[in-house]
């Protein structure tokens, strides 16, 4: 049921979203938008609540959650994403590229904080991500510049991936 | 006036991005490298190409608020997140595909991928 509740919520969020600005309703959205929000919302509601919002899950449904993930796109990620981006925009220019696949240790304990993890990693230019050791949440990372002496190295530690912030940590505190 | 000058610069940086992923795809020695050019350089013009335009609605929707500048910011906030999230799994994809295929990464200094898979 709660399942049910979260997921009809956030469509009908979302629902409104894309239609505000259609009629004099608190001068955002028209009487027929409303009506069909809320068909939208229940029907993808039972459709998709297991998809959204297991139990097995539940803390990922924790609007918390969500407020804390949003400050994290806005805030540190996006500073890291500013950087590296001025970082590969040097290398396109002057061609001084060092590339190479290096194995990352996550030590993320559940597939919601790798996924997280992978994508924030893959986001950032000059990182990408290739695959995932499924039994321990490894990740094989391409950089398009291996530090000196980074490639001697078995494995090496997500955070050293991130200058500015401690990514990881956010990423812990949002997913897990 | 201080409105128009934010949208042209911000349309000018987005700009830049966008032209030097181009020059990235041209550049760099293979698929991978490509990658990190094409789809995170895009990524990060689009956000501010797509942050002129919500400057743009604003300063309309400031002079006649009309629901119309509303519904472009909305959704253009709203696309943003999209393409940040479909951009990460479609590169993940791509690159885990041509490493599958055995497209070995050009000028690599080390390679631990291949030396894990059984």
């Amino acid at each position: 049921m709660l399942s049910f509740i979260v997921t009809a919520l956030f469509s009908g969020a979302v629902y409104l979203l894309l239609t505000a600005g259609s009629g004099p309703v608190l001068r955002l959205w028209s009487s027929q938008e409303l009506l069909v929000a809320v068909v939208v919302a229940v029907a993808v509601g039972f459709v998709a609540r297991q998809y959204f919002a297991s139990a097995r899950r539940r803390a990922a449904s924790n609007p918390l959650r969500w407020l804390q993930a949003v400050a994290y796109v806005v805030g540190p990620f996006f500073a890291e994403m500013a950087k590296a981006n001025l970082d590969v925009a040097y290398r396109v220019i002057t061609g001084r590229i060092r590339p190479g696949i290096v194995r990352v240790k996550t030590g993320m304990q559940t597939d919601m904080g790798t996924l997280l993890m992978a994508n924030s990693i893959t986001l950032t230019p000059g990182t990408l991500t290739v695959n995932v050791d499924e039994e321990s949440n490894d990740l094989f990372i391409h950089m398009i510049n291996v530090p000196a002496g980074t490639e001697a190295r078995e494995t090496i530690e997500v955070r050293e991936l991130f200058a500015l912030f401690d990514c990881p940590r956010w990423v812990r505190r949002i997913a897990e | 006036m201080i409105l128009d000058i934010l949208i042209w610069v911000a349309l000018a940086v987005g700009l830049a991005f966008n032209a030097l992923g181009v020059v990235g795809i041209l550049r760099f020695p293979d698929v991978y490298t490509r990658l990190h050019a094409d789809t995170k350089c895009t990524t990060f013009g689009s956000i501010f190409t797509s942050l002129a335009i919500v400057l743009y609605a604003a300063g309309e929707y400031r002079q006649a608020p009309e629901g119309q500048y509303l519904t472009l910011a909305l959704h253009t906030v709203l696309a943003v997140v999209v393409l940040a999230f479909t951009n990460a799994t479609s590169a993940h994809a791509i690159a885990r595909a041509a490493h599958k295929r055995g497209h070995k990464p050009a000028q690599a200094v080390c390679d631990r991928l291949e030396e894990s898979a059984p």
